[in-house]
């Protein structure tokens, strides 16, 4: 496992080379800059500013200098939030989208999963119907749908929870709730399938055959390979999650990470839009080596090569 | 699920105490400011969010009235004007202090105003000290030495500075941020002087002379300023804190309103101005703002270079559809271009809407009935009300016209890029007032002018800009604004639609908070009080 893990680790490199590299290139070549703005400025105060951020240098020169300095671990500083570096933003507004994404998928996990189980071990009865059609429901309903609706319900009118805002538990509920239930939703549909799958296979019977308890059968037999499609699918799904949501940070005023990786583009914030991008590939990559092993782990027919 | 959560919760009650109660009892005003501030540095912020937060923890040589924001006494306790209207002398006053407790002194605005003036800053308000003497020639480098510089520090407690020409409304200018004074060994301390990214506006850096201090400062979450102890007049000031939180959903501060978290939003959803309105009217403010919505027209592309052209597209639009169907927040319907009212002008100069005059304009310039107009463009920006009017803009061209005109949406950043290079034929645009006066508005539209995009160049209109530049008697002023105005209405380089309001949401026992055109809300005058007394 440990050489497996050295060559996943080495194969990151490239690849975040390849992301850095095209980010930058691609930003670089959008029309307007990061001082471009209505008011136009004097040509002084432009060339001036220019300067003082190095971007009147040449474009490969700034490449190689940004390169530079993130493997030096500087992100440098934001062109929009002029007292803050770009490592210092991701490092407040990361904790926050961790902890967002923490209880989402804690949600999601403790809706999705016993939904798709009972939905498999019950199929065609109402016990499949139900949870599914709610599944189906929160797959459709979309999260500035959902995210309104339930600040207006346990916000407004119950005054149960903050409408918005990220200062006490009461401001987490909503907004967890409402990324989680998408993520329930698919968690529920891809647990049935991979359950139904599994209980229809040979040593599922073999077990029963045996003389197994069905709750034997369930966690002993089934659970393990009827998870796998759930596992591959939570890579993603906590990489999405823990480095937040635009749309419900924007409905609940949450200050994580997600608002920057949508608004920096827009802003033009160079380096903000690499620092975003390179941390949100690495968050991925990593999570996708923690699937591959679990997935190796709970399925004896994979290995680590 | 939502049920079965329901009852989970059923403990929890549902009569929590609302955070603008509990902040009231402790004189905590709490206001949405819409959007994260860039920084808090007065000398290179821009945007409104930055300077609403200014008003509360810099004062400049002079402050304003908050009902009408006339200067009145700031750090500066009086001032002499001499007779040629060009060398304003300011007293200081003896207990002025930073929240340091260092005094405030005339050394403090002399290099304040060196620092902005510096090149290498690249402060974007540069210009607003251009009023000064040599401050532009200082500013582009072509001269070195500050001492030429209409800045003059006469004694520890007096200010002098020389203008260019004689400015009327000078003092009003001086309440624009690039005027407040910066703590000058702060700024050295924590980044330097010409660094535009410096650490020294964080929360526990920054020291500020304004009625409160930054206490705290958390990204995209909130922003505290409490009471300073060393302001001059901390008596006159009776809040004790003010929370400033970064909502830009409109949807989502109506909403955090209404479940008691703030005692004032920054604007209101269009779509719930009606039922404010209708039913909480006691809640709703709309006020007149210094600014106006209309059109770019790019003169230099045909046939939009034909004024009567661009008077007949001025003239078809149904200005008071758009404010009473679309826009619905008290707005008024602008048939000139400078806002009605600014500083006593108000232009006499108009497009009217006027279906047939426009229609036998457009036969005139050779396309009877539309008949051979060719396609053009109309740009906008990503938003939805600026779709919106578009849309309906394209309409009335088509109904009252008979002419074809295409729609193209872009991004901010790429917008900007399209109108500065001038690669568009109408382009949405706005301009909001920096200070109230017209020459505020009208001088964008100069040969040359860096805000002008249109590519129109009038050489009356040069020359009566030129001639402003010369006259301080109030009432010359305002005959030559009019003679711009009547310049620029008839050759339409720019289509008006409307002038803008500031509409929004304040709890009743929000006091002091007075309706003004630029929309400054000085904090130190600002308490809470019995609704009743409310204006």
């Amino acid at each position: 496992m440990f050489r497996f893990l050295t060559i996943r680790a080495l194969q990151a490199i490239p690849v975040l080379l390849i992301i850095a590299t095209m980010t930058f290139f691609m930003v670089h070549a959008a029309p307007g800059g990061p001082f471009s703005k209505e008011r136009k400025v004097t040509p002084e105060v432009l060339r001036n500013l220019n300067a003082q951020y190095g971007l009147d240098q040449p474009l490969w020169k700034q490449y190689g200098n940004y390169l530079w300095k993130a493997v030096h671990g500087d992100l440098g500083p934001s062109y929009k939030y002029a007292n803050r570096t770009v490592s210092e933003l991701i490092g407040d507004s990361f904790p926050v989208s961790a902890e967002l994404g923490f209880w989402a998928m804690l949600i999601a996990l403790a809706i999705g999963l016993p939904a798709g189980i009972l939905a498999a071990l019950k199929p065609n009865s109402w016990l499949d119907y139900l949870p599914m059609s709610i599944a189906m429901l929160g797959i459709c309903i979309p999260t500035f749908v959902l995210g309104p609706v339930l600040a207006l319900t346990f916000g407004i009118r119950l005054e149960w929870f903050d409408a918005s805002g990220w200062f006490s538990w009461r401001d987490r509920v909503l907004p967890a709730i409402t990324l989680g239930f998408f993520t329930a939703a698919y968690i529920a549909r891809l647990t049935r399938g991979g359950m139904l799958d599994v209980m229809n296979q040979d040593f599922i019977r073999t077990a029963r055959a045996k003389g197994a308890s069905e709750l034997r059968v369930l966690f002993h037999h089934a659970l393990r390979g009827g998870l796998l499609p759930v596992i591959s699918y939570l890579g993603p799904a906590i990489a999405a999650e823990i480095t937040g949501s635009f749309v419900v940070e924007t409905i609940f005023n949450v200050p994580g990470l997600g608002r920057y990786f949508i608004l920096s583009a827009f802003n033009r914030d160079y380096t903000m839009v690499l620092g975003t991008v390179l941390f949100y590939a690495s968050i991925i990559i990593l999570l996708n080596l923690v699937v591959d092993v679990l997935q190796v782990l709970l399925n004896p027919r994979l290995r680590f090569d | 699920m939502v049920l079965a959560f329901s009852l989970m919760l059923g403990g929890l009650g549902c009569h929590k105490e609302k955070k603008t109660v509990l902040a009231q009892e402790q004189g905590i005003l709490l206001i949405n400011n819409g959007v994260e501030p860039e920084d808090l540095d007065p000398q290179t912020a821009t945007g409104v969010s930055e300077h609403s937060i200014f008003l509360a923890i810099y004062e400049g040589l002079v402050s304003e009235d908050p009902h009408d924001l006339h200067p009145v006494p700031g750090v500066a306790e009086s001032w002499d004007i001499s007779p040629d209207g060009l060398v304003y002398t300011f007293h200081l006053r003896k207990d002025a202090k930073w929240s340091n407790g260092d005094p405030v002194t005339a050394q403090d605005f002399y290099d304040s105003y060196h620092r902005i003036l510096t090149p290498e800053l690249g402060s974007d308000y540069i210009y607003m000290h251009f009023f000064t003497k040599n401050a532009e020639a200082y500013a582009t480098g072509k001269i070195k030495d500050f001492s030429q510089v209409g800045y003059r520090v006469v004694d520890p407690l007096t200010f002098e500075i020389t203008l260019t020409t004689a400015t009327p409304f000078f003092l009003s200018v001086m309440n624009h941020a690039s005027w407040y004074p910066v703590h000058i060994p702060t700024v050295k301390k924590f980044g330097g002087l010409a660094r535009k990214a410096a650490f020294w506006t964080k929360a526990g850096n920054c020291v500020t002379n304004g009625a409160f201090t930054l206490q705290e400062w958390k990204q995209q979450s909130i922003i505290r300023c409490v009471k300073s102890r060393n302001y001059w007049d901390a008596k006159t000031v009776k809040l004790n804190e003010i929370v400033f939180y970064p909502i830009e959903s409109s949807n989502t501060e109506e909403r955090a309103f209404r479940a008691g978290q703030l005692h004032k939003t920054n604007e209101l959803p269009l779509s719930k101005i009606p039922w404010y309105r209708e039913n909480r009217p006691d809640l709703l403010r709309q006020e007149p703002y210094l600014g106006t919505y209309f059109f770019r027209v790019n003169t230099r592309k045909p046939p939009l270079d034909n004024p009567k052209v661009r008077l007949a597209l001025a003239m078809s639009i149904d200005r008071k559809m758009i404010v009473e169907k679309i826009t619905r927040g008290g707005q008024l319907p602008a048939d000139s271009y400078t806002p009605p009212g600014t500083a006593n002008y108000t232009a006499e100069a108009k497009i009217p809407t006027d279906f047939a005059k426009a229609r036998q304009l457009l036969a005139e310039a050779g396309y009877p009935d539309g008949k051979g107009f060719p396609k053009l463009d109309l740009m906008f920006n990503t938003l939805e009300s600026h779709r919106t009017i578009a849309e309906a803009i394209q309409e009335m061209w088509r109904n009252n016209l008979h002419i074809d005109i295409g729609l193209t949406n872009l991004e901010w950043k790429v917008y900007l890029d399209a109108q500065d290079t001038e690669n568009y034929q109408i382009c949405r645009a706005a301009w909001i007032g920096d200070y109230a006066d017209p020459q505020n508005f009208l001088d964008m539209w100069v040969k040359g002018g860096g805000n002008n995009h249109t590519g129109w160049d009038n050489p009356e209109y040069n020359a009566l800009y030129a001639k402003l530049q010369n006259t301080s008697i109030p009432a010359d002023r305002i005959s030559i604004f009019q003679k711009m105005e009547a310049l620029l209405m008839a050759e339409a380089p720019i289509l008006p639609v409307y002038w803008y309001t500031r509409v929004y949401l304040i709890r009743p026992e929000v006091q002091g908070w007075y309706p003004n055109i630029l929309d400054h809300h000085p904090y130190k005058y600002v308490w809470f009080g019995k609704p009743e007394a409310s204006h």
